[in-house]
Protein backbone atom coordinates (compact mmCIF):
# COMPACT_ATOMS: atom_id res chain seq x y z
CA UNK A 1 0.00 0.00 0.00
CA UNK A 2 1.16 3.27 -1.02
CA UNK A 3 0.24 6.43 0.84
CA UNK A 4 0.33 9.84 -1.17
CA UNK A 5 -1.00 13.34 -0.44
CA UNK A 6 -3.04 14.51 -3.48
CA UNK A 7 -4.75 18.01 -3.76
CA UNK A 8 -4.44 18.38 -0.09
CA UNK A 9 -6.37 15.01 0.96
CA UNK A 10 -4.49 11.28 1.66
CA UNK A 11 -4.66 8.76 -0.40
CA UNK A 12 -3.72 4.94 0.30
CA UNK A 13 -3.30 3.15 -3.14
CA UNK A 14 -2.64 -0.76 -3.83
CA UNK A 15 -0.55 -0.90 -6.91
CA UNK A 16 2.81 -2.06 -8.04
CA UNK A 17 5.74 0.45 -7.13
CA UNK A 18 6.87 0.78 -10.66
CA UNK A 19 3.56 2.17 -12.02
CA UNK A 20 3.59 5.65 -13.24
CA UNK A 21 1.70 8.42 -10.71
CA UNK A 22 -0.27 9.65 -14.01
CA UNK A 23 -1.86 5.91 -14.26
CA UNK A 24 -2.34 5.99 -10.47
CA UNK A 25 -4.21 9.77 -10.97
CA UNK A 26 -6.20 8.93 -13.62
CA UNK A 27 -7.19 5.21 -13.62
CA UNK A 28 -6.94 3.65 -9.67
CA UNK A 29 -8.34 8.02 -8.27
CA UNK A 30 -10.34 8.95 -11.38
CA UNK A 31 -8.28 12.26 -11.54
CA UNK A 32 -8.88 12.42 -15.36
CA UNK A 33 -7.92 16.22 -15.58
CA UNK A 34 -4.22 14.90 -16.25
CA UNK A 35 -3.69 13.70 -19.46
CA UNK A 36 -1.61 10.87 -21.20
CA UNK A 37 -0.01 12.31 -24.44
CA UNK A 38 3.43 10.80 -25.37
CA UNK A 39 4.32 8.55 -21.75
CA UNK A 40 8.38 9.04 -22.15
CA UNK A 41 8.21 13.07 -20.98
CA UNK A 42 8.00 14.52 -24.21
CA UNK A 43 5.13 16.12 -24.68
CA UNK A 44 3.80 18.15 -20.93
CA UNK A 45 0.22 16.88 -21.05
CA UNK A 46 0.67 14.79 -17.76
CA UNK A 47 2.49 17.75 -16.11
CA UNK A 48 1.52 18.37 -12.48
CA UNK A 49 3.30 19.76 -9.07
CA UNK A 50 5.25 17.98 -7.35
CA UNK A 51 6.43 20.18 -3.65
CA UNK A 52 5.37 23.15 -6.62
CA UNK A 53 8.17 21.57 -9.20
CA UNK A 54 6.33 20.86 -12.76
CA UNK A 55 6.97 17.22 -13.15
CA UNK A 56 6.25 15.08 -15.91
CA UNK A 57 3.80 12.09 -14.07
CA UNK A 58 4.16 9.87 -17.22
CA UNK A 59 7.36 8.89 -16.08
CA UNK A 60 7.73 9.24 -12.22
CA UNK A 61 7.21 5.53 -10.69
CA UNK A 62 4.63 6.33 -7.68
CA UNK A 63 7.65 4.80 -5.78
CA UNK A 64 9.40 8.06 -5.99
CA UNK A 65 6.49 10.61 -4.97
CA UNK A 66 7.15 9.55 -1.15
CA UNK A 67 6.06 12.66 1.09
CA UNK A 68 5.85 14.95 -1.25
CA UNK A 69 2.99 16.79 -2.21
CA UNK A 70 0.91 16.43 -5.59
CA UNK A 71 -0.92 18.73 -7.29
CA UNK A 72 -3.14 17.95 -10.10
CA UNK A 73 -5.04 20.29 -12.80
CA UNK A 74 -8.14 19.45 -10.21
CA UNK A 75 -6.82 20.74 -7.28
CA UNK A 76 -4.71 24.11 -8.53
CA UNK A 77 -7.47 26.00 -6.84
CA UNK A 78 -10.93 25.28 -5.69
CA UNK A 79 -13.17 26.70 -8.02
CA UNK A 80 -11.15 27.42 -11.42
CA UNK A 81 -9.98 31.17 -9.59
CA UNK A 82 -6.01 30.72 -10.24
CA UNK A 83 -5.21 33.58 -12.33
CA UNK A 84 -4.00 31.24 -15.27
CA UNK A 85 -7.10 29.46 -15.11
CA UNK A 86 -9.38 33.11 -15.39
CA UNK A 87 -6.20 34.32 -18.21
CA UNK A 88 -7.21 30.96 -20.17
CA UNK A 89 -10.98 31.60 -20.40
CA UNK A 90 -10.70 35.26 -21.00
CA UNK A 91 -8.38 34.47 -24.16
CA UNK A 92 -10.43 31.41 -25.17
CA UNK A 93 -6.59 29.57 -25.25
CA UNK A 94 -7.99 26.02 -25.92
CA UNK A 95 -9.32 24.22 -29.00
CA UNK A 96 -9.05 20.84 -28.97
CA UNK A 97 -8.01 21.64 -25.19
CA UNK A 98 -6.22 18.06 -24.57
CA UNK A 99 -2.82 19.75 -23.77
CA UNK A 100 -4.45 22.84 -21.64
CA UNK A 101 -3.77 21.18 -18.03
CA UNK A 102 -0.21 20.54 -18.59
CA UNK A 103 0.14 23.80 -19.78
CA UNK A 104 -1.52 25.52 -17.04
CA UNK A 105 -0.09 23.89 -14.26
CA UNK A 106 3.56 24.45 -16.21
CA UNK A 107 2.32 28.27 -16.58
CA UNK A 108 1.37 28.52 -12.37
CA UNK A 109 5.31 27.39 -11.79
CA UNK A 110 6.81 30.38 -14.42
CA UNK A 111 4.20 32.57 -12.84
CA UNK A 112 5.60 31.76 -9.39
CA UNK A 113 8.56 32.37 -9.98
CA UNK A 114 8.49 35.20 -12.29
CA UNK A 115 6.05 37.48 -11.81
CA UNK A 116 6.66 39.40 -15.00
CA UNK A 117 7.72 37.09 -18.07
CA UNK A 118 9.04 38.75 -20.90
CA UNK A 119 8.45 36.56 -24.24
CA UNK A 120 11.70 34.90 -23.90
CA UNK A 121 11.04 33.50 -20.65
CA UNK A 122 7.52 32.21 -21.48
CA UNK A 123 9.28 30.74 -24.59
CA UNK A 124 12.28 29.29 -21.96
CA UNK A 125 9.52 28.13 -19.68
CA UNK A 126 6.64 26.61 -22.02
CA UNK A 127 9.10 24.95 -24.88
CA UNK A 128 8.01 21.45 -23.09
CA UNK A 129 4.28 22.10 -23.61
CA UNK A 130 3.47 20.61 -26.56
CA UNK A 131 0.11 22.45 -28.28
CA UNK A 132 -0.88 19.45 -31.37
CA UNK A 133 -3.50 22.65 -32.46
CA UNK A 134 -1.13 25.30 -32.35
CA UNK A 135 -2.49 27.58 -30.09
CA UNK A 136 0.86 28.84 -28.58
CA UNK A 137 0.36 32.63 -29.66
CA UNK A 138 -2.77 32.30 -27.35
CA UNK A 139 -1.05 30.53 -25.01
CA UNK A 140 1.20 33.62 -24.66
CA UNK A 141 -1.33 36.17 -24.66
CA UNK A 142 -2.73 34.57 -21.95
CA UNK A 143 0.10 34.26 -19.45
CA UNK A 144 0.80 37.84 -19.98
CA UNK A 145 -2.94 38.46 -18.87
CA UNK A 146 -2.49 35.68 -16.18
CA UNK A 147 1.03 37.80 -14.97
CA UNK A 148 -1.70 40.87 -14.78
CA UNK A 149 -3.93 39.65 -13.19
CA UNK A 150 -1.70 37.91 -10.21
CA UNK A 151 0.15 41.43 -10.06
CA UNK A 152 -3.34 43.02 -9.57
CA UNK A 153 -4.45 40.35 -6.85
CA UNK A 154 -1.08 41.00 -4.91
CA UNK B 1 81.94 68.24 6.93
CA UNK B 2 81.94 64.64 8.09
CA UNK B 3 78.37 64.88 8.97
CA UNK B 4 78.16 65.65 5.56
CA UNK B 5 79.95 63.04 4.72
CA UNK B 6 78.36 60.19 6.44
CA UNK B 7 74.90 61.87 5.53
CA UNK B 8 75.79 61.14 1.70
CA UNK B 9 77.15 57.75 2.02
CA UNK B 10 73.87 56.48 4.60
CA UNK B 11 71.55 56.68 1.43
CA UNK B 12 73.70 54.95 -0.85
CA UNK B 13 74.03 52.09 1.83
CA UNK B 14 70.31 52.08 2.14
CA UNK B 15 69.70 52.24 -1.30
CA UNK B 16 72.07 49.13 -1.82
CA UNK B 17 69.97 47.30 1.10
CA UNK B 18 67.12 47.83 -0.47
CA UNK B 19 68.26 46.73 -3.93
CA UNK B 20 69.60 43.43 -1.87
CA UNK B 21 66.50 42.83 -0.98
CA UNK B 22 64.29 43.53 -4.07
CA UNK B 23 66.70 41.04 -6.11
CA UNK B 24 65.93 38.50 -3.10
CA UNK B 25 62.37 39.52 -3.47
CA UNK B 26 62.54 38.88 -7.36
CA UNK B 27 64.48 35.52 -6.65
CA UNK B 28 61.96 34.52 -4.30
CA UNK B 29 59.08 35.17 -6.40
CA UNK B 30 60.76 33.33 -9.20
CA UNK B 31 61.48 30.50 -7.10
CA UNK B 32 57.85 30.66 -5.71
CA UNK B 33 56.55 30.38 -9.45
CA UNK B 34 58.54 28.03 -10.40
CA UNK B 35 57.39 25.73 -7.64
CA UNK B 36 54.21 26.13 -8.20
CA UNK B 37 54.60 25.68 -11.58
CA UNK B 38 56.51 22.22 -10.73
CA UNK B 39 53.48 21.59 -8.15
CA UNK B 40 50.95 21.67 -11.26
CA UNK B 41 52.72 19.02 -12.77
CA UNK B 42 54.32 16.51 -9.77
CA UNK B 43 52.18 14.77 -7.52
CA UNK B 44 53.88 12.75 -4.40
CA UNK B 45 57.27 13.23 -6.05
CA UNK B 46 56.17 12.10 -9.34
CA UNK B 47 58.65 12.92 -12.22
CA UNK B 48 56.93 14.62 -15.06
CA UNK B 49 55.96 12.70 -18.02
CA UNK B 50 55.33 14.76 -20.49
CA UNK B 51 54.62 11.99 -23.01
CA UNK B 52 52.60 9.51 -20.55
CA UNK B 53 50.52 12.66 -19.40
CA UNK B 54 49.68 13.34 -23.17
CA UNK B 55 49.18 9.70 -24.36
CA UNK B 56 46.69 9.24 -21.31
CA UNK B 57 44.77 12.52 -22.05
CA UNK B 58 44.06 11.19 -25.73
CA UNK B 59 42.22 8.34 -24.18
CA UNK B 60 40.28 11.06 -21.99
CA UNK B 61 39.32 12.74 -24.79
CA UNK B 62 37.83 10.54 -26.32
CA UNK B 63 35.19 9.74 -23.65
CA UNK B 64 34.97 13.37 -22.78
CA UNK B 65 34.08 13.66 -26.65
CA UNK B 66 31.39 11.16 -26.40
CA UNK B 67 28.19 11.75 -26.62
CA UNK B 68 27.46 10.82 -22.88
CA UNK B 69 29.64 13.13 -21.66
CA UNK B 70 29.60 15.44 -23.82
CA UNK B 71 25.74 15.80 -24.49
CA UNK B 72 25.70 17.55 -20.99
CA UNK B 73 28.73 19.80 -21.56
CA UNK B 74 27.23 21.87 -24.66
CA UNK B 75 28.59 24.67 -26.56
CA UNK B 76 25.01 26.47 -26.25
CA UNK B 77 22.83 27.03 -23.50
CA UNK B 78 20.75 23.59 -24.23
CA UNK B 79 21.70 20.34 -23.75
CA UNK B 80 22.31 17.91 -26.31
CA UNK B 81 20.19 14.63 -27.09
CA UNK B 82 20.86 10.87 -28.06
CA UNK B 83 24.23 9.01 -30.01
CA UNK B 84 24.13 11.90 -32.75
CA UNK B 85 23.87 14.79 -30.05
CA UNK B 86 21.01 16.56 -31.35
CA UNK B 87 19.93 19.10 -29.70
CA UNK B 88 17.63 18.55 -26.62
CA UNK B 89 14.36 17.93 -27.50
CA UNK B 90 11.79 20.98 -26.12
CA UNK B 91 15.20 22.81 -26.27
CA UNK B 92 15.49 22.86 -21.82
CA UNK B 93 17.50 25.71 -21.05
CA UNK B 94 20.65 25.97 -18.99
CA UNK B 95 19.43 28.41 -16.30
CA UNK B 96 21.75 30.07 -13.80
CA UNK B 97 22.15 26.89 -12.06
CA UNK B 98 22.25 24.52 -14.97
CA UNK B 99 19.62 22.84 -13.65
CA UNK B 100 16.70 24.43 -15.91
CA UNK B 101 14.47 26.83 -15.55
CA UNK B 102 10.94 27.55 -14.37
CA UNK B 103 8.56 24.75 -15.22
CA UNK B 104 11.59 23.29 -17.28
CA UNK B 105 13.80 21.58 -14.87
CA UNK B 106 16.06 19.34 -15.15
CA UNK B 107 14.81 16.95 -12.62
CA UNK B 108 11.42 17.62 -13.80
CA UNK B 109 11.88 14.54 -16.21
CA UNK B 110 15.37 13.25 -15.47
CA UNK B 111 14.11 10.84 -12.41
CA UNK B 112 16.60 9.68 -9.38
CA UNK B 113 17.09 6.51 -11.50
CA UNK B 114 17.22 5.55 -15.05
CA UNK B 115 13.70 4.57 -16.56
CA UNK B 116 12.79 1.35 -18.08
CA UNK B 117 12.68 1.37 -22.05
CA UNK B 118 14.50 2.44 -24.89
CA UNK B 119 15.25 6.18 -24.98
CA UNK B 120 13.30 6.53 -21.82
CA UNK B 121 14.88 9.88 -19.44
CA UNK B 122 18.15 8.84 -17.91
CA UNK B 123 18.26 9.15 -14.40
CA UNK B 124 20.44 10.74 -11.24
CA UNK B 125 19.30 12.61 -7.99
CA UNK B 126 21.37 15.48 -9.23
CA UNK B 127 20.98 15.84 -12.95
CA UNK B 128 22.23 18.97 -14.22
CA UNK B 129 24.67 21.06 -16.64
CA UNK B 130 27.35 22.86 -15.65
CA UNK B 131 26.11 26.40 -14.03
CA UNK B 132 25.89 29.87 -16.28
CA UNK B 133 28.69 30.94 -14.23
CA UNK B 134 31.36 28.09 -15.54
CA UNK B 135 29.70 26.49 -18.64
CA UNK B 136 32.90 23.82 -18.82
CA UNK B 137 32.23 23.85 -22.95
CA UNK B 138 33.42 20.24 -24.19
CA UNK B 139 31.61 20.31 -27.53
CA UNK B 140 33.99 21.84 -30.43
CA UNK B 141 36.92 21.75 -28.19
CA UNK B 142 40.81 20.00 -29.45
CA UNK B 143 42.41 18.28 -27.00
CA UNK B 144 45.14 20.98 -26.62
CA UNK B 145 41.54 23.28 -25.70
CA UNK B 146 39.92 21.25 -23.55
CA UNK B 147 43.04 19.89 -21.47
CA UNK B 148 43.83 23.08 -20.85
CA UNK B 149 40.21 24.03 -19.73
CA UNK B 150 40.29 21.39 -17.26
CA UNK B 151 43.25 22.21 -15.08
CA UNK B 152 42.31 25.76 -15.09
CA UNK B 153 40.48 26.41 -12.31
CA UNK B 154 38.63 29.55 -13.59
CA UNK B 155 37.19 27.04 -16.27
CA UNK B 156 36.96 23.59 -14.58
CA UNK B 157 34.40 24.92 -11.20
CA UNK B 158 37.33 26.00 -9.65
CA UNK B 159 38.68 22.44 -8.75
CA UNK B 160 42.32 21.63 -7.85
CA UNK B 161 44.18 18.90 -9.35
CA UNK B 162 42.96 16.68 -5.70
CA UNK B 163 39.64 17.41 -6.41
CA UNK B 164 39.53 16.85 -10.62
CA UNK B 165 41.32 13.52 -9.31
CA UNK B 166 38.33 13.24 -7.01
CA UNK B 167 36.00 13.93 -9.84
CA UNK B 168 36.33 10.74 -11.90
CA UNK B 169 34.09 8.75 -9.18
CA UNK B 170 31.29 11.75 -9.15
CA UNK B 171 27.87 10.12 -9.28
CA UNK B 172 27.28 11.95 -11.99
CA UNK B 173 30.01 11.26 -14.10
CA UNK B 174 29.57 7.49 -13.70
CA UNK B 175 26.02 7.91 -14.98
CA UNK B 176 27.84 7.77 -18.30
CA UNK B 177 28.59 4.17 -18.34
CA UNK B 178 24.70 3.52 -17.08
CA UNK B 179 22.86 5.36 -19.28
CA UNK B 180 19.89 3.42 -19.69
CA UNK B 181 18.56 1.58 -22.94
CA UNK B 182 19.34 2.79 -26.31
CA UNK B 183 22.39 4.96 -25.27
CA UNK B 184 25.98 3.95 -26.82
CA UNK B 185 28.19 3.90 -23.37
CA UNK B 186 31.62 5.79 -23.36
CA UNK B 187 34.25 3.89 -25.81
CA UNK B 188 36.28 2.64 -22.64
CA UNK B 189 35.06 0.81 -19.30
CA UNK B 190 34.68 3.42 -16.39
CA UNK B 191 38.12 1.82 -14.77
CA UNK B 192 39.85 2.19 -17.93
CA UNK B 193 39.05 5.95 -17.93
CA UNK B 194 39.39 6.87 -14.24
CA UNK B 195 43.31 5.15 -14.87
CA UNK B 196 43.63 7.46 -17.78
CA UNK B 197 42.41 10.51 -16.10
CA UNK B 198 44.90 10.09 -13.39
CA UNK B 199 47.60 9.12 -15.54
CA UNK B 200 47.38 12.22 -17.61
CA UNK B 201 46.88 14.20 -14.07
CA UNK B 202 49.79 12.65 -11.74
CA UNK B 203 51.90 13.06 -14.49
CA UNK B 204 51.89 16.55 -15.42
CA UNK B 205 48.31 17.45 -16.46
CA UNK B 206 50.28 18.09 -19.95
CA UNK B 207 47.76 19.91 -23.20
CA UNK B 208 48.68 17.95 -26.54
CA UNK B 209 49.94 20.53 -28.53
CA UNK B 210 48.42 21.73 -31.62
CA UNK B 211 46.10 18.83 -31.58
Amino acid sequence: MITLNINKKTYNVDVDPNTPLLWVLRDTLGLVGTKYGCGIAQCGACTIHLDGNAVRSCVMPVSAVGSKKVTTIEGLSEKGEHPVQKAWLEHDVAQCGYCQSGQIMSVAVLLRENKAPTDADIDAAMSGNICRCGTYLRVRSAIHAAAELQRKKA
Amino acid sequence: MEQHTQGSILPVKTIAVLCGMVTVAVIMSFGFKEEIIADRHTRQGMEKDSAASVAAFMDVYKVLMSPRCMNCHPAGDVPLQGDDSHIHSMLPQRGKEGKGVYAMKCSNCHQKENLEGPNKPPGHPDWHLPPASAKMVFQGKTPEQLARQLVNPKTNGNKSLQQLIEHADDGLVKVGWNMGEGRTPPPISHAEFKKAWITWIENGAFAPKGK
